[in-house]
């Protein structure tokens, strides 16, 4: 084991939410960490940090991984996308955002930026899912408040909510 | 005239912050600050004989190093007794830091403060400690026999024997024509929130004063435990709770060890300090609940009807008794459901075994208790070949008996006395929902495919908003800006929007103008917490109140000002208007600036208040001998006894011939909270206890082998379930209006959670057609079962 | 929970990541998905002194099909496989099995070679591996060599990988022309590990088998391969001994007994698993190779 006294600490560079961010840590910061703490993006959640609750789950080039298993020095050739990238503005909710204040789709919060994540990318593929689809595509995040019921559903609206968007700049 | 805002399914308030990654959660905070890691004990029951932190030392970073003989005054102390009862013969508690015995794998042994928590683990893992180990008690069959003991002060590990009984239950019994006896058992699970607990402390050197923000169903309850410990004024101490990412229970205990530990830290360094909890530290260290073994015999008469029931169980309350026995005697007095039990006797024995301790989790005892009252009402209608809500209904309290007394102390010390409830007719519609009477067609069809499917059915009443009291502050600001504060905390119950939709109405201004503040002991000093469904009960009641208050005082001041009587006055959207004649009116923000004399104005609004405005009478006071200045006012709402609520779930399961394994096919609830606040809201609340209930009934259990370490303290193992494990959950309601308080409402939150054990129970029992007695139930457990029963019927064996 | 210190190397190549491991392979881990290897550190299970971080060498990531196997680069993600048109026309089972790893979330990251090397019993790609007699690439200070999949497993989490040396790519074989395959397991919850899983390939003339081997998930102590061909060669698909397979499938199963279900379950399960993957295998239009 090497001695935290003498670790050696690296600059790293992340492209996170389409911005060029450095920050000096050591190569055993987890990207959630480095997210969370070193660059102040506390909108990434940590719920388990061993890769099965999903609350950390953010883009990674464009794919949804979950940040908890990722040092961010492995990151750093990659885009990495955060639910502050997704929508950062309470005014201006991004669809999928829009559709769970729609569907009450959360309750105390916490799991929710991982669903957020997961569900935009999702969506980005699958853009009319059935509520079975969307119950699939969701199977991989905990949520403890909700029964994800309304998840569910507000994954269905959001697909509707990016169509009715799409209508209106055409 | 505005849209009333009770009972409009309105959008959550809080949800574009939360969205958007704008929360503010306890983690969130203190970004710099010093961090904690616990070295914890890794065994169940030993003595410490040594400690030895010289190593962890030598690591830089590292600011401090504690254990038990560090801590000085109150704080090495016991940790309090929080609810003491004269059955609890023998409680105890741990220290912050474990003195000189630990009690369960997970206890706090010493503490590390360093620059963050990556180096203050690798100082946890540098310190020595020598432990004597013990033979620890794990599970309650050994905490019964009690051979070994937790605490060598508590014989026969009991900590808690109550009994209450109701009539002469022996005498009934022996006069019954029918009797039955049901040994059931339940296992331990854990509410498990998406966040764990945290706490970050801010010492202002300068003021002698703290900061204090928790995870915490409890901000009153926290501040009051550790002004105590660390001998500080009240007034020295404010505790902020920032958004909490679910409580479900485990975060009403108060004082948490760490809870004391981090701002006693933060003084004696002068630095602030944080402790974010992690999930394995969760898993070992925070609270379960649930692990009961449970002995019923029932006297019954040949229609089904109770004459006599007679209850023993034994508790499992882990390793200490901070919380008391509540959950225990949840159980014994909620067990009795919906109906009226005959002669009634329950003892309990509340028993201390080396594990996590035990307080309250999302249903606090009465998922134990429905599921004990539930399996016997099935047994009964299987032993006179009944159907089963027939049973059920020939045994319920009918409306016209309402208010209904048991006759028994609730968990609040006050009668256990119904206030209101339509039974018959929640039956009826959950009989409806369901498709009871169609199911046995239904149950042939998928025989003849070889399919086996159960229809499961379980009835609660939930004891909900006991008091003592909760208040409610609301002040209007000079720009028509309406700040609420209540001293309950938030775990995601949207109480942001409900209080703000209760005082929109009572108030008469536009929903968006209302702020609600929960948890901040600087704003309602005074409060309770959230737990026992009695948010939305109490603090809405209280906020209704205050609203009332200052709706007083509004109409008081425009009265005056327009020359009318108050009587003919309304308020809507801010606005006070002559009823009637709306162009005589004055803005309910005018009405602030004018009840809040002043000699400075800072805005154009402010001048109408100052001295020479001329608005004021020269002969009087500019505040009068009865009033206080500003548009503000404050009450508090505390009740007499709970309020209860009622609920019945159905549930169509299928289990697989040959691999058993079980999936819920429909799940239906029917609902009465009383009045509905915000539908939306309410029937998530449902949502989410069902899956909570459904994860207790056939995935989640804390697994302790015989040392009595956990085997599945990760979420690998510990099975919370996702998505496609959680069925769709069909709902409708019945509002029972609470006759107790001014808004006719009954708690939420528990009620989801409460049957589905029972409920799942139930189904897999009609499925299988032998006894299922404990729960919860694995695939591999429900093969065992039917290897022992045998019981492949002759129809289905083809299909495997 | 966090990962103790370690020191993090980043070759660009094969060649420096073959050196570094050289170095310090006896103290250090390849990092490459990391999805089983990072909890292990975060809970401090495993604390190497180094990590070799492969993520960054050129040339690893590729999915190449050939006529006789499909090759997958250690760099190539379960994601990446998974979407593969070419490999899942050319060896159906790759698809059918990899899409039953964890979640997607961990399957965009983690690596089907990782989860090779990692060699864990309730993997689904080790039980392919060995189906399809793959051929593990592995490269080392004494060079490249190749290792059979039969000769690769050696228990659970340990194979005959040195720790100086680096999985390249895994090479599965294409099975011949008429081979039917399918993949199903069963687990507590979506995307757990399985309690049990079972991978078969069949091989069918019109209606009548001609081969069938299977591979457990799970069940098995090392992947290895049930031959099933003695039982089912030569009979017609509408009248396949399945008695016969459950007796032969219970028979070669070894599972151990966990918290969340005991080897009696377990080797019913795996039994059944077969019985019912043969009989949609074998159900026409399904699976062809």
């Amino acid at each position: 084991m090497t001695d935290a006294a003498t670790e050696q600490k690296l600059d790293i560079t992340l492209t996170v939410n389409g911005v060029r961010r450095t920050a000096s840590a050591p190569a055993r910061r987890l990207l959630s960490d480095f997210l969370r703490h070193d660059l102040g993006l506390t909108g990434t959640h940590v719920g388990c940090e061993h890769g099965v609750c999903g609350a950390c789950t953010v883009l990674l080039d464009g794919e949804p991984a979950r940040a908890c298993l990722v040092f961010a020095v492995t990151a750093q050739a990659h885009e990495i996308t955060t639910v502050e990238g997704i929508g950062n503005d309470p005014a201006n909710l991004s669809p999928v955002q829009q559709a769970f204040a729609e569907c009450h789709a959360l309750q105390c919060g916490f799991c929710t930026p991982g669903f957020v994540t997961t569900i935009t990318a999702y969506l980005d593929e699958n853009p009319r899912p059935t509520p079975e689809e969307a119950r699939e595509a969701i199977s991989g995040n905990l949520c403890r408040c909700t029964g994800y019921q309304n998840i569910v559903k507000a994954v269905v609206r959001a697909s509707e909510i990016v169509r009715e968007r799409e209508e209106e700049t055409r | 005239m505005t849209t009333r805002q009770v009972g409009e399914p309105v959008q959550r308030r809080e949800d574009p912050r939360l969205l958007t990654g704008n929360g503010r959660y306890l983690d969130d905070l203190g970004l710099g600050a010093l961090q904690a890691a616990f070295v914890r004990s890794p065994h169940a029951h030993a003595r410490i004989v040594d400690i030895d932190i010289d190593d962890a030392w030598e690591l830089d970073g590292v600011e401090a190093v504690y254990t038990w003989e560090d801590l000085d005054g109150r704080v090495g102390e016991p940790l309090p007794v929080l609810i003491p009862h004269p059955a609890l013969t023998h409680p105890r508690t741990g220290y912050c830091l474990a003195k000189s015995e630990v009690n369960h794998v997970g206890e706090a042994v010493v503490m590390v403060v360093a620059r963050d928590r990556y180096v203050a683990e690798d100082a946890c893992g540098r310190i020595q400690v020598t432990y004597e180990t013990l033979k620890p008690v794990v599970g309650l069959e050994n905490a019964r026999a009690a051979e070994r003991l937790v605490h060598d002060d508590a014989p026969g590990n009991v900590a808690a024997n109550l009994l209450q009984e109701v009539g002469d239950v022996d005498t009934a019994m022996a006069a019954a024509p029918n009797t039955l006896t049901l040994e059931l058992e339940i296992e331990r699970s854990a509410c498990m929130p998406m966040e764990g607990k945290g706490v970050y402390a801010r010492w202002d050197a300068d003021d002698a004063s703290l900061r204090l923000y928790s995870s915490t169903q409890t901000s009153t309850g926290v501040r009051a435990a550790v002004a105590a410990k660390l001998e500080m004024p009240l007034a020295k101490v404010e505790v902020v709770t920032p958004d909490v990412g679910g409580g479900f229970g485990v975060k009403i205990m108060h004082p948490w060890p760490e809870e004391v530990l981090v701002p006693w830290a933060a003084r004696r360094l002068g630095r602030d300090v944080k402790w974010t909890e992690d999930r394995r530290e969760h898993f070992v260290s925070s609270a379960h609940e649930r692990g009961q073994l449970q002995e019923v015999t029932v006297g019954f008469d040949d229609d089904g009807r109770l004459l006599a029931l007679d209850v023993r169980f034994w508790h499992d309350n882990g390793a200490y008794t901070p919380y008391g026995i509540i959950v225990p005697i949840i159980t014994a007095t909620q067990l009795l459901g919906p109906y009226k039990p005959g002669a009634y006797r329950v003892e309990f024995w509340s028993l201390y075994t080396n594990t996590v301790l035990v307080t309250p989790y999302r249903g606090a005892g009465r998922p134990q208790g429905c599921y004990a009252m539930e399996r016997t009402m099935d047994a009964i209608a299987a032993h006179l070949g009944l159907d089963r809500t027939e049973v059920r209904s020939r045994n319920f309290i009918q409306p016209d008996e309402m208010p209904y007394d048991h006759g028994l102390m609730f968990q609040d010390g006050r009668p256990l006395k119904y206030d209101s409830g339509d039974f018959p007719a929640s039956l009826a519609k959950l009989k409806d929902l369901v498709g009871w009477d169609d199911f046995a067609a239904y149950r042939e069809q998928a025989a003849r495919e070889g399919r086996k499917v159960g229809l499961g059915i379980g009835c609660y009443v939930e004891g909900t908003g006991v008091g003592p009291y909760e208040g409610g502050h609301v002040q209007v600001e000079t720009n028509g800006r309406v700040n609420v504060a209540t001293g309950l905390t938030t775990q995601g119950q949207g109480h942001q929007t409900v209080l703000a939709q209760i005082v929109a109405d009572q108030l008469g201004v536009r929903l968006e103008d209302v702020h609600v503040t929960t948890g901040d002991t600087r704003r309602m000093a005074y409060a309770v917490g959230t737990f026992a469904s009695r948010g939305a009960v109490m603090s809405g009641n209280a906020v209704a109140l205050a609203a009332k208050v200052v709706r007083d005082k509004a109409l008081r001041i425009a009265a005056d000002a327009l020359e009318v009587s108050p009587d003919d006055l309304e308020i809507t959207d801010g606005v006070i208007s002559v009823k009637g004649a709306p162009g005589t009116s004055i803005d309910l923000k005018t009405i602030a600036v004018m009840s809040n004399p002043l000699r400075y104005a800072f805005d154009t609004a402010a001048q109408a208040a100052t001295q020479f405005s001329g608005a004021f009478d020269p002969d009087k006071p500019p505040v009068a001998d009865d009033d206080e200045p500003g548009l503000e006012g404050q009450d508090f709402y505390s009740p007499t006894q709970a309020t209860f609520a009622n609920g019945m779930h159905a549930a169509v399961v299928e289990t697989d011939p040959v691999t058993a394994e079980i999936r819920i096919l429909r799940y239906c609830v029917i609902h009465d909270c009383g009045v509905m606040v915000n539908p939306m809201i309410v029937e998530g609340q449902v949502h989410g206890g069902v899956a909570q209930g459904v994860g207790g009934a056939l995935y989640e259990r804390m697994v302790y082998d015989e040392g009595g370490q956990l085997l599945n303290a990760s979420f690998m193992d510990f099975l919370v379930p996702y998505a496609s494990e959680v069925p769709h959950v069909e709902t409708d309601h019945l509002e029972t209006p609470s006759p107790l308080n001014p808004l006719g409402l009954k708690g939420a939150g528990e009620a989801g959670t409460i049957p589905v054990t029972a409920v799942i129970a139930s189904a897999v029992e009609d499925a299988e057609g032998f006894p299922i007695r404990s729960m919860p139930i694995s695939p591999a457990e429900l093969w065992e079962l039917r290897r022992q029963h045998s019981s492949v019927p002759a129809a289905l064996e083809g299909a495997s | 929970m966090k990962p103790a210190p370690f020191v993090h190397h980043a070759p660009r190549t094969l060649e420096e990541a073959v050196a570094v491991l050289g170095d310090v392979g006896h103290d250090g881990k390849v990092l490459a998905g990391g999805q089983s290897l990072i909890p292990l550190l975060s809970m401090r299970l495993a604390s190497p002194a180094h990590l070799v971080d492969v993520n960054g060498v050129a040339g690893l990531d590729t999915v190449e099909v050939a006529d006789t196997h499909v090759r997958v680069g250690a760099l190539v993600r379960h994601a990446g496989l998974e979407r593969h048109e070419g490999a899942a026309a050319a060896l159906p089972l790759l698809r059918q099995a990899v899409r039953n790893v964890a979640h997607p979330a961990i399957r965009t990251r983690g690596t089907t070679v990782g989860s090779i090397a990692h060699a864990d019993p309730s993997g689904e790609m080790p039980a392919v591996t060995v189906l399809t007699d793959g051929v593990v690439e592995a490269a080392g200070p004494r060079g490249r060599r190749e290792i059979a999949a039969a000769d690769f497993f050696t228990g659970p989490l340990e194979t005959t990988l040195a720790e100086d040396e680096l999985v390249v790519a895994v090479r599965f074989g294409r099975l011949p022309a008429g081979t039917r395959t399918g993949f199903v397991e069963s687990a507590r919850r979506s995307g757990d590990y399985a309690l049990a899983g079972v991978a078969l390939a069949v091989g069918l003339d019109g209606e009548v088998v001609t081969s069938a081997r299977a591979s457990f998930v799970s069940v098995t102590p090392v992947p290895d391969v049930l031959d099933l061909g003695p039982a089912l060669a030569g009979r017609s698909a509408r009248d396949l001994p399945l008695d016969d397979v459950v007796e032969l499938v219970r028979s070669h199963v070894d599972p151990e007994s966990d918290i969340h279900a005991p080897a009696d379950y377990r080797r019913m399960l795996a039994a059944e698993l077969t019985r019912r993957v043969l009989t949609t295998t074998t159900t026409p239009t399904e699976g062809a190779a």
